[in-house]
């Protein structure tokens, strides 16, 4: 048998030689990931990643079927009744989404509540905002593709909503609805969107993101900062934190298999423009608290006021956490610093309870 | 074992290495390894050679129904689909019909009648056939075209496997 060990070191000394893989390699060897009772959290982040390349792999997969305009919901019904596995691909990427938002809200609040947006990880935040927000705008134009019922009325609602604010309710008809009700029109334009468009936003974003964890390395929570440098511990980045990495990546592949094959994704019935909406229907559940926001208030402001009230409430709450870095700086500590992870636990506090109750109040 | 045993003489035994920790996780890993492989290269297959075994049923069948064709006029050509493929149904001045795949077995292009030379021709390298037998006559195919049976009826024509 050939010695594999010398020829991985001969074809890394000619890679080597071009490429001067030296000081990448530097860095990846010194890198730490600190250890302490919250290190937990620190996978989320890479979880979230996991069930991106999910998505990759699996939205190509669909993609080879997929057939977005007129024929949309035939190319679906044929992905999950006749094509082999066809359900299975199509459960996975549908589980894989959503566990996908709940793994990045995770990774959001824990992020949040170790303070890990202060300086210099400030862009680090706003990088994970921004593709939150992208993540949302996947789910949905995602949700629209099969154009049964559901994605008919969800589109539809969706859609109507900022449609409230005035001027808008045009643009949305003309650029996004592509016409007075959603049509195939919709589908083929969110089709291009989920596939092209926002993937040269999504990659880039988190190519920029990833370095930044590269560059600044893992914040600690300030419980661990207060404590001096030689009582904290940590692990190596590589082997030891990869290899742990990877094992929760195949936990998270597992989950995900075990979903998808025992809860396999439904297709409702084709959306017709002249059926009724069916009783019960709701957004998504990582849409609900905006959608119940928007629901509670107008029941004590009704009509458009309430709407827009609603609408601005909800802005002002993701501008204030967006510049939570400028309000909670490295150096505030003290009054400031508690004030900041209680607005984080309210909004948490808020976000669980519409969401909940959301679900209560559907009837 | 017993004392018994021990005493007793023994053929030499090739010396087994033991079974380190090492070697027992590298050998577990690689079969799960192997075995996940499998869990996503099977369906994975499966899924993207759907359609090709779709066409495979297809290509099964044994006779079709052209309704109307007998109503084809003499010297002139017919395109139907046949398992899934292209096929020639030709009507001759004597009035004897003839039924061909249209797939050139030079490299798979399809075929057409050409009236002037009285000949199948295949326009992407030049090749001849026969147009009452298949027989290759002349460029590149290597063999003649597949002959089905046409038998035509009143108000049909019924192509079956030769």
């Amino acid at each position: 048998m050939p010695d594999l060990k010398k020829i991985g070191a001969a074809v890394y000394g000619w890679l080597n030689e071009r490429l001067d893989l030296e000081p990448a390699l530097a860095h990846a060897r010194a890198k730490t990931v600190p250890v302490h009772k919250h290190t937990f959290w620190y996978y989320w982040g890479g979880i979230s990643l996991c069930l991106f390349l999910v998505q990759v792999v699996t939205g190509i997969l669909l993609m080879v079927y997929f057939r977005p305009g007129p024929d949309a919901y035939a190319s679906v019904r044929e992905i999950t009744y006749e094509i082999h596995f066809g359900w299975l691909i199509r459960s996975i990427h549908a589980w894989a989404a959503n566990l996908m938002v709940a793994a990045v809200f995770i990774h959001m609040f824990s992020v949040f509540f170790m303070k890990a947006y202060q300086k210099p990880r400030e862009f680090g935040w706003w990088t994970g905002l921004a593709l939150l927000g992208i993540c949302m705008v996947f789910g949905f134009s995602g949700y629209l593709l099969p154009m049964d019922e559901l994605s008919f009325f969800a589109t539809k609602v969706g859609l109507s909503i900022p449609g409230v604010i005035p001027g808008m309710e045009k643009i949305i008809a003309d650029v996004v609805r592509a016409g007075p009700e959603v049509n195939s029109f919709t589908v083929q334009r969110f089709f291009a969107l989920h596939v092209v468009v926002l993937p040269l936003l999504f990659i880039p974003l988190l190519a920029f993101h990833l370095f930044l964890v590269q560059k600044h390395g893992n914040a600690v929570p300030p419980s661990e900062r207060l404590k001096p440098q030689a009582q904290r511990k940590s692990i190596p980045f590589f082997p030891n934190f990869a290899l742990k990495d990877l094992a929760v990546w195949l936990i998270v592949v597992n989950v995900l298999a075990l979903l998808a094959a025992f809860f396999p994704w439904q297709l409702g019935p084709q959306a017709d423009i002249l059926k009724a909406a069916p009783i019960g229907i709701h957004p998504e559940w990582y849409f609900m608290s905006q959608f119940e926001l928007l629901k509670v208030i107008g029941r004590i402001l009704p009509g458009v006021s309430g709407e827009i009230a609603g609408i601005g409430l909800f802005t002002v709450g993701m501008v204030l956490w967006a510049l939570i870095p400028f309000y909670d700086t490295e150096t505030a500590g003290g009054r400031r610093a508690r004030r900041a992870t209680y607005f984080g636990l309210l909004m948490l506090l808020a976000m669980v309870a519409l969401t909940v109750y959301g679900y209560f109040d559907l009837k | 074992m017993s004392k018994a045993d021990q005493s007793a003489p023994r053929p030499p035994v090739e010396e087994v290495p033991p079974l380190t920790r090492r070697t027992f996780v590298k050998a577990g890993m690689t079969v799960a390894g192997a075995a996940y492989a499998a869990a996503l290269g099977y369906p994975l297959y499966r899924y993207l050679s759907s359609p090709a075994e779709n066409a495979a049923v297809l290509a099964a069948v044994k006779e079709i129904t052209l309704a109307d064709a007998d109503k084809l006029p003499r010297e002139a050509a017919l395109m139907f689909k046949f398992a899934g493929r292209p096929a020639l149904l030709l009507h001759h001045a004597d009035d004897t019909w003839t039924a061909l795949t249209a797939v050139c077995t030079h490299l798979g292009c399809t075929v057409q009648f050409d009236k002037d030379r009285k000949a199948i021709y295949c326009a992407c390298h030049g090749g001849m056939y026969d147009p009452k037998t298949g027989a290759n006559i002349s460029g590149p195919p290597p063999k003649p075209l597949t002959k089905y049976v046409a038998q035509v009826l009143p108000g049909k024509v019924v192509i079956t496997r030769a």
